[in-house]
């Protein structure tokens, strides 16, 4: 039981940090997408949407290229004497890049949904392009931002493939989606379905609060 | 107060051509004419929302645009107080916060005068969706007079509004003139609308002024084509 516990609020905590570390960019994302025309647009769009439709463990194998030891990123980190691969920065780091397309999908609808004139009579108002985003743009899409938000903490509690390459199923990054395929594994099958209750709950209760922000 | 005003510009929307060359001297103007004349693409030209292919914009002192010497102001360093016809009025904020918007926080302005001159006192801390018709006209126009605009643009404010409205309404701007001296551009059409409020009049038609001078001078039809 302690067990069990330990792993559902591991993951909760790393799924809601992923969800904070993705969210300035991937709201950034979505606005670009929504309101500006640039070259590149649609391949920014598409690199954004690949996680939807990669299979997971081959996210986690690009994530293994970039952040190993003699990956572009993992050779900077380390030099900076940080580890990614096989901490919980990995397995936040997986959530954040399986997250991500939900949240810029969903924000981004947000963001097409606001009337531009509340942003040009802000404009008019004196207003520069940060306030006009942080006073009318934001606020106005906030209910569709939460809901992706909310979407990719889901998706993050649940992620698996890319998690179990980057982070493996060490005692200390086992998610809950890595604790029941382990469960499993051996044979131990009370724990698995307590652990899918679990996971049932939390992720039924986020989905549901995201699609109240999206209906009402 | 009369200001030098420039209206010297072409503007291309699509298949639609703007062309005005007006230079005169006046605090209200009128742009008069039917539906699709122009008359709120004049505005937004002033406000920097669209973008002339030629010419000069100036009021009073301040050229807002001239393409030969590639002046183009961006809208919000412009200091126009744009009253869209459809107000346009934020509903993530109170009655308040949508009066303050304008206000440079760092200078800081005191809201009493104008939420007097418009009556809003009691209205100050609601939501706007619990506003009347009349009570968002005048929070428009509020907004609008707080961040002490150079030129109030206003595009149709009393249409929408019924006969007993418009009576209640049309003195606020006779105060904002007479106490304020803001200069104003003020679209309408509505032929006694126009000499109740106007010293300088354009009749606009499908792009083009076809009339424009003192408002005692200009023909003003009682019913342009909507």
């Amino acid at each position: 039981m302690n067990d069990t516990l330990q792993v559902a609020s591991f993951t909760v905590a790393m799924a809601g940090l992923a969800i904070l570390v993705v969210l300035p960019p991937g709201v950034a994302v979505a606005w670009m997408l929504a309101r500006w025309r640039f070259p590149g647009r649609v391949v920014l769009e598409t690199l954004v949407s690949l996680p939807l439709v990669l299979p997971p463990v081959a996210t986690g194998l690009i994530l293994i290229t970039l952040l190993g030891r003699r990956g572009p990123l993992g050779s900077l980190l380390a030099q900076l004497g940080v580890e990614v691969l096989f901490t919980w920065l990995a397995v936040v780091v997986a959530m954040a890049v399986m997250a991500l397309p939900l949240l810029v999908r969903s924000a981004r609808a947000g963001f097409e949904q606001v009337d531009r004139r509340y942003e040009q009579i802000a404009a008019t108002l004196g207003a520069g392009s940060v306030r006009v985003f942080f006073t009318i743009s934001l606020p106005l899409a906030r209910r569709a931002v939460m809901s992706g938000a909310l979407l990719g903490f889901s998706r993050a509690l649940g992620e698996f493939g890319a998690t179990i390459m980057v982070a493996g199923a060490l005692p200390s990054t086992r998610t809950i989606a890595v604790a029941i395929y382990t469960y499993t594994e051996t044979g131990q099958q009370a724990a698995a379905m307590l652990l899918l209750v679990v996971s049932a709950t939390i992720a039924f209760g986020a989905l549901l609060l995201s699609n109240r922000l999206t209906t009402t | 107060m009369s200001v030098p005003i420039i209206l010297d510009f072409t503007l291309c929307q699509g298949e639609f051509t703007l062309e005005l060359r007006e230079r005169f001297e006046a605090q209200i103007v009128v742009l008069f004419g039917p539906s699709g004349a122009g008359k709120t693409s004049v505005l937004e030209s002033i406000a920097g929302l669209r973008t002339p292919r030629r010419g000069v914009i100036q009021i009073g002192a301040s050229t807002l645009f001239d393409s030969e010497s590639n002046v183009d102001l961006s809208p919000n360093r412009r200091r126009v107080g744009y009253v869209p016809q459809d107000l346009v009025l934020f509903p993530h904020l109170n009655v308040r916060r949508n009066i303050l918007y304008g206000v440079d926080s760092s200078v800081g302005q005191n809201i009493d005068p104008v939420v007097r001159l418009l009556e809003l006192g009691n209205v100050l801390d609601r939501d706007i969706r619990a506003l009347s018709g009349g009570e968002l006209q005048r929070v428009a126009l509020a907004r609008a007079l707080m961040m002490s605009p150079a030129v109030l643009l206003l595009d149709e404010p009393l249409t929408a509004l019924d006969t007993d409205l418009r009576s209640r309404i049309l003195p606020y701007l006779d105060r904002i003139r007479d106490e304020l001296g803001t200069p104003m551009v003020y679209v309408s059409h509505d032929a006694s609308e126009v000499r109740a409020v106007a010293d300088w009049v354009i009749v606009l038609e499908a792009g083009c002024a076809v009339q424009s001078g003192p408002v005692d001078i200009v023909t003003v039809a009682e019913s342009p084509i909507h």
